[in-house]
């Protein structure tokens, strides 16, 4: 080797160990200097199953979108068509995308004159002729299904978005994942249940009005419901402050006003000591619609409905101009505040249901993470240990390239601001046993050499130049299994895949170029004639 | 210097073959069978269900907390003592027809009336729905014969397709005894089993790759030898770096398998299986696959011969 390459590999090798140093300081000294502030955003951070947190997998009814959006399609459509002059239009939904509108024979040009002025996102599909009548189906389009899931993804990801943010969790990490999941990482969250919940809530809020009278009868099905009723159930809570079914009460299907009405929520002191309500102020179109109905209804009780529970259903003692609503019942300081926030920020367009849900508690954090530190310390110190009785200087080396290793792997984890999780712990671990394996085929192809007469010099340079074949190809196919691994792998799986990758790539510097550098000193320095490996 | 080695051992690899491929067979036999009569204790990340791990102040048996869960509805449930002396278990509930969501709360619900809120802690909650439990199996086996392909391609395009398909057929086999011994030892297949499983393919293949560059230098430098000399004299000469190789490795899982945790057992037991079985099969079974093509083409190649031109089967050979 000449001594410019050595000059240079010096150089290289001794700026990149300085790079990865001062990578690694911001993850380990806390707070960072101030001198230090450029690399404030190379860290390293804990995952959930380390820190504790909760993961969650949300699975959005994006086929029920589309059905929701169908059928307001057909309310508009019998409204369009009444206006047309078709006189009893009869509209069935047929499937999720279909829709069957039955009129008579003769005024099929009425009809396709008004889906196509009103309803580009309609096509006229099979028609039919049955007893006189002009049975003729519409389908949307595949696009606006396309339209419609895709928007009912993103919009549940911006509502649940506002909902995390006012409920205060640090860090939350939320986005899709596929066309109908969303993935929310809530770290360090204590009380799960209630964030699922808040996360969870459909929240359409409806405004009903309540017939008098006992609704006992029709609850137990003894008596058949009234035409345009419906039977729902008032809030109440048991002792220890669980959901329960209250009163039934018979209220009229027909809704009067909906929450999208709504333009703030607050919650309020109610008028017993310690009771809250929940205060909505409501839009313009809002006021003016509650306006009417309020003085249209006086003396009567206008239930206001949430998720098909009844909240309150005061009596509307008169008109109410100004639009302000309270939603009063025994609620908690919590449950007061998680509505509020649903309120504001309006419902969700789908359903939504948990198709995965892990959360890991602080305590389990901790263990995971002295496990991890415990493996990674007992196997780094056998590995060493091991070498330096095997290969004794040369070993020596090889511990050196294996500590640069982990120097290495570390600060590139810093720097791509990688999530440490327990599998990636072990990968790192592993990569303790497996950096070492280049110095292994290294140094025993130096003492074969040795043992066919070369000199020191000699069968460095062979062990090295003839090794290196072997070491890339051993190595690529523990790199490629890691890399489909990162494909196919999700959470906390990938950070091992990630761990080992960059573990193998730093490890053939380290342990190639590193080592080498270290033996091309000593025999430039002195004459050397054995070799202690 | 210390070796483990002798530099000059000449043992027989290529002569005791064939019981030991017999003995592998059978091992690999016994996994498959294991694999399809027994089948894989399927953790929920796969199968759908639910798990709480809590871990409690005082000592308790597996069958008071069963006894504490009576009224709670959950179908049938799995506990599991972790051994922290009688402190922590595991609670799992398979995938029942309701949703699965509201079963932990239920449980843990339970768990603080009996035994006291203060007494009990919930360590960890997991619940994995019917749909992503079957995505996840897909990714899992789609990896595994994945990567198995990508090896065998890859040491194809390094080596001699040979050397490919006995790379392959070593590391199925070593993939195949990890799945068996894991089924034996009652280890569940979770998540954490798939990185375990494809780091013993990318391992497996590692040590592989170490006897075949041998085997191809030592034929560059020898033409007179038979392959099966060639392949002993190979195997030799990098037995004392696979062993070493493998040794360090499984020094660090031996670590990760006593003191990683539970969550890492499967993991590690899987590993520590893989690795040895891995520098086993390297020796012993993938060597005498590519000796066995080897044979087999050569003998056809003699065969065809006198019927064919010269001219014809240097394109076939391609």
């Amino acid at each position: 080797m000449k001594n410019t390459s050595l000059f240079y590999r010096t150089l290289l090798v001794v700026g990149l160990t300085i790079v990865a140093v001062l990578c690694v300081l911001p993850t380990v000294i806390q707070p960072l200097p101030s001198w230090l502030g450029f690399l404030k955003s190379a860290r390293v951070s804990l995952g959930l199953d380390l820190q504790g947190g909760t993961h969650l997998v949300l699975s959005v009814d994006i086929d029920q979108a589309v059905v929701n959006s169908l059928e307001v399609s057909a309310d508009e459509m019998r409204r369009e068509l009444r206006k047309a002059g078709i006189k009893a239009p009869k509209i069935d939904r047929v499937d999720q995308t279909t829709l069957a509108v039955t009129i008579p024979s003769d005024q099929r040009d009425k009809l396709v004159e008004t889906v196509g002025q009103s309803f580009p996102n309609l096509k006229l599909d099979a028609a039919e002729t049955v007893e006189g009548n002009l049975v003729q189906r519409l389908t949307l389009l595949p696009e606006e299904v396309r339209r419609i899931k895709q928007s009912a993804l993103d919009q549940s990801l911006e509502t649940i978005r506002n909902r995390i943010d006012q409920f205060g969790v640090t860090e939350p990490l939320i986005q899709r994942q596929g066309d109908r999941d969303i993935v929310i990482q809530l770290p360090g969250i204590q009380d799960p249940e209630r964030a699922k919940e808040l996360i969870g809530r459909t929240a359409v809020l409806s405004f009903k009005l309540v017939r008098d009278g006992s609704a006992e009868a029709y609850a137990k099905g003894t008596q058949p419901l009234p035409a345009g009723t419906q039977v729902l159930y008032e809030l109440s809570k048991g002792p220890t402050g669980e959901r329960r079914k209250g009163q039934p009460l018979l209220v009229e299907s027909n809704t009067l006003m909906t929450g999208d009405v709504v333009s703030d929520a607050r919650v309020r002191p109610g008028d017993l000591p310690n009771s809250r309500t929940v205060s909505l102020d409501l839009n313009a179109r809002g006021a003016h619609l509650f306006e009417e109905i309020t003085a249209a209804n006086v003396n009567r009780r206008l239930a206001i409905i949430l998720d098909d529970t009844v909240y309150s259903a005061p009596v509307i003692k008169e008109r109410i101009p100004g639009g302000r609503a309270v939603i009063s019942g025994s609620f908690t300081s919590d449950e007061a505040r998680d509505l509020s926030i649903v309120l504001r920020t309006g419902a969700l367009p789908a359903p939504v249901s948990i198709a995965e849900e892990r959360t890991v508690g602080p305590s389990l954090g901790e263990d995971s993470i002295r496990q991890g530190i415990h493996s990674f310390v007992v196997g780094g110190v056998l590995v060493i240990v091991f070498m330096l009785f095997y290969y004794r200087f040369a070993g020596l080396l090889a511990d050196l390239a294996l500590i640069w290793n982990v120097l290495f792997l570390v600060a590139t984890l810093a720097l791509f601001q990688a999530t440490l999780t327990l599998p990636g712990i072990a990968g790192i671990v592993l990569t303790l046993g497996m950096a070492v394996d280049a110095n292994v085929l290294i140094n025993e192809r130096i003492r074969e050499e040795l043992r066919l007469g070369k000199s020191a010099r000699a069968a460095i340079d062979a062990g090295y130049e003839r090794a290196l074949p072997s070491i890339l190809d051993s190595n690529t196919t523990t790199f490629l299994s890691g890399l489909i691994l990162f494909q196919f792998g999700t959470g906390p799986v990938k950070g091992f895949a990630v761990t080992l990758c960059i573990g193998i790539a730093s490890s053939l510097f380290t342990a190639v170029v590193g080592t080498r550098l270290i033996w091309d000193y000593m025999l430039s320095r002195r004459h050397i004639q054995t070799l202690s490996i | 210097m210390m070796q483990f080695i002798p530099p000059n051992t000449n043992f027989d690899f290529v002569g005791i073959r064939k019981p030991l491929i017999l003995v592998s067979s059978a091992l690999n036999v016994l996994s498959l069978l294991l694999l399809i009569f027994w089948g894989p204790k399927l953790g929920i990340d796969f199968a759908g269900g639910s798990l709480v791990q809590v871990r409690f102040d005082e000592p308790l048996q597996a069958d008071s907390i069963r006894a504490a869960l009576t009224g709670v509805e959950a179908g049938q449930l799995d506990i599991q003592d972790l051994g922290a002396g009688g402190k922590e278990f595991l609670i799992r509930v398979p995938l029942s027809a309701e949703n699965a969501e509201g079963v932990n709360k239920h449980l843990t619900a339970a768990l603080a009336e009996k035994f006291g809120k203060d007494k009990v802690e919930v360590l960890r909650v997991e619940a994995v729905g019917p749909r992503v439990g079957q995505d996840l199996r897909q990714k899992a086996v789609l990896a595994v014969v994945f990567a198995t392909l990508m090896m065998a391609v890859y040491i194809s395009l390094r080596f001699e397709w040979r050397f490919g398909v006995g790379a392959a057929v070593a590391l199925v086999h070593d993939v195949l005894i990890a799945v068996g011994a894991l089924l034996l030892f009652g280890y569940e297949f979770d998540l954490t089993v798939v990185p375990a499983l494809l780091t013993v393919v990318g391992y497996s293949v590692h040590d592989t790759v170490i006897v075949s560059d041998r085997i191809r230098e030592n034929r560059r430098k020898d033409r007179r030898s038979s392959l099966a000399q060639i392949i002993n004299q190979s195997i030799n000469e990098t037995l004392s770096r696979s062993i070493l190789t493998s040794g360090t490795a499984v020094l660090v899982v031996l670590a990760l398998f006593v003191l990683g945790g539970p969550v890492l057992h499967g993991f590690a037991f899987a590993l520590l299986v893989g690795f040895t079985v891995g520098t086993y099969s390297s020796i012993f079974i993938a060597s005498p696959v590519v000796l066995y093509f080897e044979r087999k083409t050569t003998s056809a190649a003699a065969e065809r011969r006198p019927g064919r031109t010269a001219s014809a089967s240097p394109a076939r050979r391609s």
